[in-house]
């Protein structure tokens, strides 16, 4: 078990070094620089465009900039913003735990909405009830986020001022910030209002990001059922003249879901991408809305370091599974 | 000197404390409460280090002033934190009187002893100026980015305490746009007295942090990328705003904040899509507001290129334009046929300009003469992106590429992403383009002389590279005239100068918007597209 999860580790390393070699790359690819972003429609002087790129350390050939910026991650650091002038790791902290809290939720209604789903789908397999569940999860799954939010804004908010349309909480409650997640926040200020305010802002942003991982969720267990249900000793179960619920959920049920836990596992990094449209459409203060300004303004160091850390969450849940896994099932420690 | 920032969990316990603290009052006044959807977030809150728009509008705007300013809806300057300027016959020094009886905010860390005088004004220069000041590197990293871009450095000799309430700015040459230039954000006073307190408390970075101006409303806590609270100053000088609390909801996205003004979740909204003008108008419970620009759109010709270093290939093209078509189908009506490089809402714009009339037959005949009668083939530059003074680059380009094609010039379009775009152009890279400004102050020079001057061939804003000594000797000379009418009268030849030249097809002013409920009542739209909630009440 030991040299397994050597091996697994082992195996992390590379995809990291791969990692920030993909995001330096990707970010020096788009066209622009941070310089330039600075001055808009109004020129700069050379001399001072001079200084500011060796300022930033943009002057020196891509491969010396890319060592330093390894020499760096090394120490511990990850830079500072380009145009807050904050560390990156402070803000990304700071803006952490609202992009878990929305995953969290869109996981929860993922779940909570696709097993049972899954479950009627290949229960009620050719019939109605399966078209309907699976024509749904097809169409969540091919459904473009940001389409998908507006329409769930016109309607909701809108049209029938059921949910609010963005953001984290309404204006009139001033929650400090003293875990980042509003809804502990919100309960620690003792004011009902504002956690029933924090609660429906999560509603849309919830759906629309949990919709993809719900439609996966949903396809994944109707096959896994099907396959189990098929299996011997599922059909023994019945002739022992157990209970239909009893069968489908304590026999078929707990076999059927260990594929299910790890697509549930796999979702992560689908939540992290999702969250970056998700978030900018519904003003969410999250990781996904400050990459994407990072992006926009060329800030490097934001870029470089937001996508090391979300794909460090993304490894390390992957890696857990993969141990997990060895856990259970010995054959997988010594493949 | 370099002050090191203090330690994460100081500022974090002392940002709390504020936080804490604001948060019974903003509460307790729920009711007069306006709510801003803004469209970014500040990139910080010290107005000296940043220029975007969005940054002054949440940081110098509501909490800060001036020694001068400009009167919101126009481009006059008025006094603020000095009642009374003159400027010296020579025009190379401006004293000014400061106003009395003027507070600063205060909060958790600080409390002021004493009102603003003339050391702030000092001190608030000298840090920009003086790189031994050492207060000049506090914040590690940041430059003080609009007053290099200004070049305040070639400008600005030195500044003298006359006594506690007289300042005298003593210029390196005569520099008549300089009363415009310290109505400007980065010019923002701060307080002395609180960089020093925070230094004596061994956290000086919490000054850059936690803003403390004299401003009408006060700073009361900011959750990154979601909200910025500040509420009333009682004792602005001004007087106080008559409601208690303002919150800028950030919300990047257009469709996010027309949406949340339509449920009521702000009460004004910034730049709305054009394509959602029409809906709103229809909305009793919106008002949208409009004002017409500080901008300019043009085409710019590479006078560096051939053909267009013939001037009757530039005038033909001109001929061969028909903006009022553009103005229709590109800004949909949501502004004016431009004629000159500055809008017409600036001080010294000439009217007498006669603009080339759309006319395909005197373009042919011009290039013609210039030795192009079959026309030519020539790469034409569009916008990747909506800016203020071009909502549809492309659209536009098409448009201009019929209307050319009309008289024998063949434009391939090219495009290039933003930032490429800007930087090929200013590298002079380009043969004819797309491009434009937006007006940082009240003042013509801050359009001539960015955009046609012969220095801004060297940085690059000047994109047509078109440097002309008779209307470069004009506009340096208005720069340094000291009495505003002799400056327009100097101003109105070089417009003349520069439409004869044609280094431009000046195409449009477009006109800005301002969308908000209607319980909003006194909003005045500003002329340099900041957005100023003092003066604004809410209808209960």
């Amino acid at each position: 078990m030991f040299k397994f999860i050597l091996r697994r580790i082992a195996l992390v390393i590379p995809t990291f070094i791969g990692v920030t070699l993909l995001a330096f790359a990707l970010i020096h690819l788009i066209p622009g620089d941070p310089v330039e972003n600075l001055s808009g429609e109004r020129g700069m002087e050379p001399a001072r465009r001079a200084r500011l790129l060796h300022e930033f350390g943009l002057d020196k050939p891509l491969y010396a900039q890319y060592f330093d910026y390894m020499k760096q991650l090394l120490h511990g650091d990850l830079g500072t913003s380009l145009t807050t002038h904050e560390p990156v790791f402070r803000e990304f902290l700071t803006l952490f735990p609202a992009t878990v809290e929305l995953s969290f939720f869109a996981l929860l209604m993922a779940v909570c909405l696709g097993l049972p789903g899954g479950i009627l789908a290949a229960l009620k397999r050719n019939t109605v009830a399966d078209y309907a569940v699976m024509g749904a999860s097809l169409t969540g799954y091919s459904m473009p986020i940001f389409w998908w939010a507006l329409l769930l804004i016109l309607l909701f908010s809108v049209q029938l001022g059921w949910t609010p349309v963005a953001g984290r909480i309404a204006v009139q409650f001033d929650v400090p910030a003293t875990t980042g997640f509003m809804l502990i926040d919100a309960l620690r200020s003792g004011d009902p209002g504002a956690f029933k305010s924090a609660l429906s802002h999560l509603v849309l942003p919830s759906i629309v990001l949990g919709t993809i991982p719900l439609a996966v969720i949903a396809r994944m267990t109707r096959s896994s059922m099907l396959e189990v249900l098929r299996e011997d000793y599922v059909r023994t179960a019945r002739a022992k003249g157990l209970s239909p619920a009893r069968v489908v959920m304590v026999h078929a049920l707990r076999n059927a879901l260990i594929p299910v836990i790890t697509v549930i596992g796999l979702q992560v990094g689908l939540l992290m991408g999702g969250a970056i449209l998700t978030e900018t459409i519904f003003s969410w203060p999250g990781v996904g809305n400050w990459l994407v300004h990072g992006v926009q303004s060329r800030d490097y160091p934001v870029v470089q370091g937001g996508i090391l850390l979300v794909a460090t969450i993304v490894i390390s849940v992957n890696l857990i599974v993969d141990l997990l896994y060895g856990v259970i099932n010995p054959r997988i420690r010594h493949a | 000197m370099r002050i090191p920032k203090p330690a994460l969990p100081l500022r974090i316990i002392a940002l709390s404390l504020l936080t804490v603290a604001a948060a019974s009052a903003v509460t307790a006044h729920a009711a007069g409460t306006v709510v801003y959807c803004s469209e970014g977030s500040p990139e910080g809150f010290q107005p000296q280090f940043f220029t975007t728009g969005t940054t002054f509008d949440a940081v110098s705007v509501p909490m800060f002033n001036r020694l001068v300013e400009f009167e919101t809806g126009t481009t006059n300057i008025i006094p603020a934190l000095a009642e009374s300027w003159t400027v010296s016959p020579d025009a190379k020094s401006v004293t000014f009187k400061l106003r009395k009886n003027v507070k600063f905010h205060s909060n958790a860390q600080f409390k002021p002893t004493r009102d603003f005088n003339a050391d702030d004004v000092l001190f608030s220069w000298t840090r920009m100026a003086d790189e031994s000041n050492p207060f000049h590197k506090l914040t590690v990293g940041q430059t003080f980015a609009y007053y290099d871009d200004m070049g305040m450095k070639n400008i600005v000799d030195k500044v003298e305490k006359l006594d506690d309430y007289t300042v005298r700015f003593d210029l390196k040459r005569p520099e008549a746009p300089f009363l415009a230039d310290m109505a400007m954000d980065f010019a923002s006073i701060l307080s002395k007295e609180y960089f020093e307190a925070m230094q004596k408390k061994g956290t000086p970075g919490l000054a850059d942090d936690v803003p403390i101006g004299t401003g009408p409303f006060e700073f009361v806590s900011y959750q990154k990328d979601a909200t910025i609270r500040f509420k009333a100053f009682d004792q602005y000088w001004g007087g106080r705003p008559k409601f208690d609390t303002l919150v800028y909801s950030i919300t990047r996205d257009a469709t996010a904040r027309y949406a949340k003004l339509k449920t009521g979740e702000c009460n004004v909204m910034a730049f709305p899509k054009p394509a959602d003008l029409a809906e709103m108008r229809t909305d009793p419970n919106i008002n949208v507001l409009q004002k017409e620009g500080l901008n300019i759109g043009y085409i710019a010709f590479n006078v560096e290129k051939k053909p267009f270093d013939n001037k009757l290939v530039r005038q033909a093209m001109n001929y061969a334009t028909d903006k009022d078509a553009i103005l229709k189908a590109v800004y949909q009506g949501n502004g004016q046929v431009a004629k000159n490089p500055i809008p017409p809402i600036l001080w010294s714009y000439n009217n007498k300009v006669k603009d080339y009339p759309y006319d395909p037959a005197k373009a042919r005949e011009l290039l013609a003469k210039a030795g192009y009668p079959n026309g030519f083939e020539v790469d034409f530059w569009y916008l990747p992106v909506t800016r203020p003074y071009n909502p549809d680059g492309k659209r536009m380009a098409e448009m201009l590429q019929a209307d050319w094609a009309k008289v024998g010039v063949k434009v391939k379009l090219v495009t290039y992403e933003w930032a490429e775009y800007r930087k090929r152009a200013k590298a002079g890279e380009d043969t004819m383009m797309q491009f434009g400004w937006s007006g940082d102050n009240g003042d013509p020079d801050n359009f001539f002389m960015p955009n046609l001057g012969c220095d801004a061939v060297k940085g690059g804003g000047n994109v047509a590279r078109w440097c002309n000594k008779e209307f470069e000797d004009l506009v340096v000379k208005a720069a340094q005239t000291p009495k505003q009418a002799d400056r327009a009268a100097l101003y109105e030849k070089a417009q003349l100068v520069f439409k004869e030249e044609a280094p431009w097809i000046t195409i449009a002013h477009s006109v800005r918007f301002d969308p908000q409920r209607k319980e909003i009542k006194n909003y005045k739209m500003d002329a340099t597209a900041h957005h100023y909630f003092d003066k604004v009440e809410v209808a209960k």
